[in-house]
């Protein structure tokens, strides 16, 4: 077996070593009834260019977002990443270290962590950020949970535009947790107030912006609201690279800034791994879950950094941990940061104007086919448009024709009929005039 | 002198000079490079993108467009090259050294399995494409889960879960989930974990409101069967259990464990963060376990990448099977299908643990580990990397101290009691492995050991390698108890940074860089 270095000889020298005669006199503790001594009923082991061929061949069953006009998002976004950020990050020294318990000897992954750590805190407009959690979803759960130790309140209210499977997320954890949640009806106007709901009992608002129908909006006065019974609010970014364009949720009054850091440095991946973004006050910081990179000196007195403030963490404090989270998004922070890095303020920006000019496009395009109605006035890369047909009929005959159209909102929200004829459309730096004006020419035709 | 090549150029090494620098003028050492923030090597306007500028248009933004610069910095593409690949060289890392921290199993990560991540059909598939666009990818996830199946001899499996702890958390709710099916969930509030296990099984069971009794552990490492069974009840809705054992020891009595906690009306919860030590040997579901996470990035090898991304699906009993989250694939008229929510299929799911599918990139990574090595060299890596183990503790267990009695299974613990009265103390001696270029072990881990130190070597070390590692550690564990103190207490000397103040960071924490506030590193970064 390629991977395994030890010939029958060394095993047998150790074996003596040891002072055991077989292997099976290792795992003497395994009860007899439990001990298995043939192979389990799947396949044998194989080269690599066998293994190559049978996922190669999955793969091709599958239509890749790059060889077709693609419009998908609520939540994932198809960007292009550089090349340089795939090569660094498969560099043997990143990719295979583990978390740095050991400072002295993982500067490299520590150094990146505070990058991004500043780079989140930059673009979030709040003072600090921790070393990302798994996803945006799971991030949203852990800031609803953080705002009630914060408040020592117990209910959440929660936008009806908040991504779906967010509110799901958020949804299970209240559950089980037993904490009360308030969960508004979607709006796909975009017009809902939620400052009503607010109350004394109330621990936080959770809003997203640009919200699930591609929504942006001012949300100043929700915080000033919220804040003024007592409550906080918490803003969930799903596309990190709308705030090269928009008003950062801390000059907006947020409390807690959570968001999906995926369009950054990170493939689609079928959804995953992605990297949750996690922001906050500087004052709620030893509340916060995950963790954090902090600046020190050495022996010698040159700056380095460690994992910091970890009394907070599970492998210290155990079950008064302010989460359970252990692993995090490494990896993904690496290439975020480096996306980021190589873009700097002006590619940042840009790329955030392109993004935003792009889907202004496509909405004006789709909004000229007969029966297209665009509910958005105000929107990022991402809008939601009306159309005669039910939405998922019209995706399915959008792939016919090699179109993938966006995301039918009924996909997200089944049984609520208002979502039926609802699709939401995103355009990146990724699709061309030709790909626009496929999509509008495929959508007439297919509702025709 | 210098001696002189055929074409009259010095081949000496220059040594007899005796000019040895402490300090250089940049604060480089020779390959080892001083190397500012990002955020310090700023050319504003530069960019290592280019993007042109979109035409004039009317924005649509409803009033709400940023004002002001957000501060980050501008670079070329060269320039941000340079400066991961100098910070990259500040770690260590598996493929450059052995690696070996316990419970968290360093292997070799192969890079086909990278490869095949990248390919465009897993890569650069949306989670919500119409589904019959991403038939291979729910293909895939679907063997993946068989694969889990087949290896844990259980009946289901829930493939979301983003890493171990959140695997853990899906665990509990699904057992939790049970309780409320059978109206218990009110009285059952109490989850029994050994003192010995992982801070994220307490830390998880807390999360979800259950209370954590702690059972002891025997005086050789195991849990204390006598002590745990007093402690069940009708209030008690599971027992957390980590086996192999955080010890590194196998939990002999474990089927007398699952059938009391089952007896008294509780779910069996098993830690699978050790199943790298007996995959392919031993089937999880013939012990009685209701519910386990397995750590892809440990058993099946996707990359830590230093702290994540991990990936913890749970496998689950007929018990526990109908409870499982959304979602999860069928396979019907020829065809997959993701079921997304409750009613489209059979089941009770208890809710969702996360946006989309779970880690498809680690989903990819670990079925081609598991098709490359298949049944039998599954089998083999357990058995190489309990055999490694045991190697190592035979070895060493005469100079340095091991609490309990071998044969462990994947890991070595020993604990500090032969550095007692040597002067050395524990975290000193793992900084000196540091100087002598290896990552020290786990240490202070698992709690139940004074000063313990866990070490797994896993099943990716050669012989030579193991060999050379044996003798590193009994030549510093001997150094110790000559006395030589100072070969530690500084250590370490010659990595990137001499021992950082972790007190400092804590008390003033500096979290961010900010325009100004941070000093630069050295001279290189005036």
């Amino acid at each position: 077996m390629r991977y395994l270095p030890l010939t029958t000889d060394d095993r047998a020298q150790m074996l003596a070593a040891i002072g055991a005669k077989s292997v099976d006199e290792l795992f003497k503790d395994v009860p007899e009834a439990a001990r298995l001594d043939g192979l389990i009923d799947l396949p044998r082991r194989q080269g690599e260019m066998e293994v190559e061929r049978q996922l190669a061949a999955m793969a091709g069953k599958n239509i890749p977002a790059g060889q077709v006009p693609f419009f998908v998002g609520a939540g994932a976004y198809k960007h292009h990443i550089p090349a340089t950020v795939d090569h660094l990050i498969q560099r043997s020294e990143f990719l295979t270290s583990y978390t740095p318990y050991q400072p002295e000897i993982t500067q490299g992954t520590l150094q990146y962590l505070f990058e991004f750590q500043t780079q989140v805190s930059m673009l979030t407009g709040m003072e600090v950020a921790n070393a990302s959690m798994y996803d945006g979803s799971t991030a949203c759960g852990e800031a609803v949970l953080m705002a009630h130790r914060v408040t020592k309140r117990k209910k959440a209210v929660l936008s009806g535009n908040l991504h779906p499977h967010y509110q799901d997320v958020v949804a299970n954890l209240s559950d089980f947790g037993s904490y009360k949640l308030v969960t508004e009806p979607p709006c796909p106007k975009g017009t809902e107030g939620l400052a009503g709901e607010i109350d004394e009992e109330t621990s936080c608002v959770v809003v997203q912006n640009p919200d699930i129908f591609g929504h942006v909006r001012d949300l100043s006065a929700l915080a000033e609201a919220a804040h003024a019974k007592g409550a906080l609010m918490i803003v969930v970014v799903p596309e990190i690279v709308s705030l090269g364009l928009i008003t950062p949720p801390g000059e907006m009054g947020a409390d807690i800034v959570v968001g999906e850091g995926q369009s950054l440095g990170n493939g689609l991946n079928f959804g995953g791994p992605y990297v949750g973004l996690f922001a906050a006050k500087q004052k709620f910081v030893r509340q916060m879950p995950g963790r954090l990179c902090g600046e020190t000196v050495d022996a010698e007195g040159k700056r380095g950094f460690v994992l910091t403030l970890s009394t907070r963490e599970q492998h210290i404090r155990r079950e008064k941990a302010t989460s359970n989270i252990c692993t995090n998004s490494g990896l993904c922070c690496l290439a975020f940061t480096i996306h980021l890095s190589l873009l700097g303020e002006e590619g940042y920006t840009r790329l955030a104007r392109i993004n935003h000019a792009n889907a202004v496009k496509l909405a004006d395009a789709l909004g000229a086919v007969p029966g297209v109605n665009v509910l958005n006035e105000a929107f990022f890369n991402e809008f939601t448009i009306e159309t005669p047909k039910p939405g998922a009929e019209v995706i399915d005959a959008l792939v016919e024709k090699g179109v993938l159209g966006g995301v039918p909102l009924s996909r997200l929200m089944p049984g609520n009929d208002e979502m039926k004829n609802l699709i939401a459309v995103a355009s990146t730096e990724v699709n061309s005039d030709q790909d626009r004006a496929a999509y509008a020419r495929a959508l007439k035709e297919v509702l025709a | 002198m210098s001696s002189m090549n055929a074409k009259g150029r010095p081949t000496g090494t220059g040594a007899e000079t005796g000019f040895a620098p402490h300090e250089t003028f940049t604060g480089n050492r020779g390959l080892v490079q001083e190397e500012p923030l990002i955020f310090e090597l700023d050319s504003p306007g530069a960019s290592g993108v280019d993007l042109d500028e979109p035409e004039d248009f009317a924005p649509r933004l409803g009033g709400v467009a940023r004002q002001g610069r957000i501060g980050l910095p501008g670079l070329s593409e060269p320039e941000v090259m340079r400066h991961y690949v100098r910070l990259s060289q500040k770690n260590y890392a598996i493929d450059s050294g052995l690696y070996p921290l316990g419970s968290c199993t360093m292997k070799h990560n192969p890079r086909l399995n990278e490869k095949m991540a990248r390919l465009p059909g897993f890569g650069d598939v949306h989670p919500l494409q119409p589904q019959q666009t991403v038939q291979g990818a729910l293909e895939l996830i679907d063997t993946l889960a068989h694969w889990l199946k087949e290896l844990t001899g259980m009946p289901a499996v829930a493939m979301s879960p983003k890493a171990g702890a959140h695997g853990e958390l899906c665990g509990m709710m699904a057992i939790d989930a049970a309780l409320r099916a059978r109206g218990e969930e009110g009285t059952r509030k109490r989850v029994l974990v050994p003192e010995s296990a992982h801070g994220t099984n307490p830390a998880t069971a807390a999360q979800i409101g259950f209370t954590v009794d702690s059972i002891p552990a025997t005086e050789d490492g195991h849990v204390d069967v006598k002590a745990f069974k007093a402690k069940l009840g009708p209030d008690v809705a599971a027992i957390m259990l980590t086996n192999p054992n955080t010890c590194g020891l196998f939990e002999r009595d474990i089927i007398e464990i699952a059938d009391a906690v089952h007896e008294a009306g509780g779910y069996f919860y098993c830690d699978g963060a050790n199943f790298n030590a007996i995959a392919g040997r031993v089937r999880p579901g013939d012990l009685g376990i209701d519910a386990m996470h397995i750590n892809l990035h440990k058993t099946f090898s996707t990359p830590h990448g230093g702290g994540g991304p991990g990936a913890g699906p749970v496998v689950f009993s007929q018990a526990l099977a109908p409870f499982a989250p959304l979602p999860w694939i069928v396979h019907e008229k020829g065809a997959y299908r993701a079921i997304e929510h409750e009613g489209e299929s059979t089941g009770q799911p208890f809710g969702r643990m996360t946006a989309f599918h779970g880690q498809m990139g680690m989903f990819v990574r670990a079925l081609a580990y598991m098709l490359s090595h298949g049944a039998d060299g599954i089998r083999q890596a357990s058995e190489d990397a309990v055999l490694s183990a045991n190697y190592i503790l035979a070895s060493l267990k005469d100079v340095m101290s091991a609490p309990y009695e071998g044969p462990c299974m994947h890991e070595a613990l020993f604990d500090d009691s032969f550095l007692k009265g040597t002067g050395v103390e524990t975290l000193d001696f793992a900084k000196a492995m540091i100087d002598e270029g290896y990552h020290p072990m786990t240490m202070y881990f698992p709690l139940v050991v004074h000063g313990a130190m866990l070490i797994e070597p896993t099943e990716s070390e050669s012989k030579d390698s193991l060999d050379l590692f044996i003798a590193t550690l009994r030549d510093l564990a001997e150094s110790a108890k000559r006395g030589e103190t100072e070969r530690f207490s500084g250590a370490p000397y010659l990595a990137p940074r001499r021992r950082l103040d972790e007190t400092l960071a804590a008390r003033k924490p500096i979290l961010r860089w900010q325009h100004g506030r941070n000093e630069p590193a050295s001279k290189a970064a005036e």
